[in-house]
């Protein structure tokens, strides 16, 4: 498989639903994970966590520039990595 | 397909935590052997670490007008086999839990068992299936990330179905609802991790074919016919 095409592909499969939803203010773009919450309500009308999380992100913004550290500290290692390996293939071929 | 900080009743994080810690201590002796027994190993394992950080922490929109995430831990059980991934995958859930209320530390062992335990065999298994057909790896591999990230759903809808059966049909009508909520949006978030993950592979091929030919992805070539390990 080539890899522009699934870079290609990944981009649009990204895009797609954005451009569908375009003029539909309908599409909230909100997680799945957080609509697990209604839909339990839904079939136990009563139920409340027995817990809640300690500690949560203040804002929207906070929330998702956490996130982006979590995934730049992933990209950081996988970057190194990338790197490591290239100049250990080309070790000596200088 | 993280379920949320006491979302789960008391009886049920319980048993997931009784199913899962048996895994982690598997897990943490397979990775303690390949971090012994094969140094020049180490940073591809961090890689695959880095990849579930990475991929986890990407929303991505879908055609439900939904947002999910991939799991990213297909690659790793594919070239690692499925154990390490335990291990690693719940690294990132914990980071999640802790610095980003996603998730939550009650929940954790039902979610580190869709995601690290269901997604890597599945993972593993779809790649050993299909490879031994004759399907070229990278293609293998897409499969597989596919695949991984279903289950990985499939089994979050199950687990909230299980504990939250309704009072009209039960497991299975709760278990149609949560796979409805989840599943559909699902469906194009799992291409896209494959073809994330198939890329990856590629450029490891590409980069690093000693260490994957010598965990088996890539056919020695016959005129420098390598002595075969194990």
């Amino acid at each position: 498989m080539k890899n522009w095409l699934l870079l290609l592909a990944s981009i649009a499969l990204f895009v797609t639903p954005l451009l569908y939803f375009a003029n539909d203010s309908s599409a909230e773009f909100s997680g799945t994970d957080d609509k697990v919450e209604t839909a339990v309500n839904e079939i136990q009308k009563d139920y409340s966590p027995w817990l809640r999380p300690f500690w949560s992100p203040p804002s929207k913004e906070i929330e998702s520039s956490l996130f982006a550290l979590q995934a730049s500290l992933g990209t950081g290692v996988i970057a190194f990595g990338f790197g490591w390996l290239a100049g250990k293939k080309n070790a000596g071929k200088l | 397909m993280h379920i949320m900080e006491g979302f789960l009743p008391p009886l049920w994080a319980a048993l997931w935590f009784a199913a899962i810690i048996p895994f982690w201590i598997l897990s943490a002796k397979r990775v303690k052997k390949i971090y012994e027994d094969a140094p020049h190993l180490r940073m591809l394992l961090a890689m695959m670490g880095a990849l579930v950080f990475v991929l986890s922490a990407l929303k991505i929109p879908s055609v439900t007008g939904s947002c999910s995430h991939p799991t990213g831990i297909a690659l790793g059980a594919i070239l690692f086999g499925p154990l390490p991934m335990v291990l690693l995958g719940t690294i990132s859930l914990l980071f999640q839990t802790i610095l980003l209320a996603h998730g939550g530390l009650t929940t954790l062992g039902a979610n580190a068992f869709s995601m690290a335990v269901v997604g890597s065999f599945v993972a593993w298994g779809t790649f050993r299936a299909t490879n031994k057909i004759g399907t070229p790896p990278a293609v293998c591999v897409f499969f597989a990330a596919t695949l991984s990230d279903w289950s990985t759903y499939i089994t979050t809808s199950l687990q909230l179905a299980a504990a939250f059966p309704a009072t009209e049909g039960g497991f299975f009508a709760s278990a149609t609802k949560f796979l409805a909520l989840f599943g559909v949006t699902q469906i194009p978030i799992a291409i896209a991790e494959a073809c994330l993950a198939a890329l990856v592979f590629n450029l490891l091929t590409k980069y690093n074919p000693e260490d994957l030919r010598e965990l088996g992805f890539l056919r020695t070539p016959k005129k420098i016919s390598a002595p075969e390990t194990k």
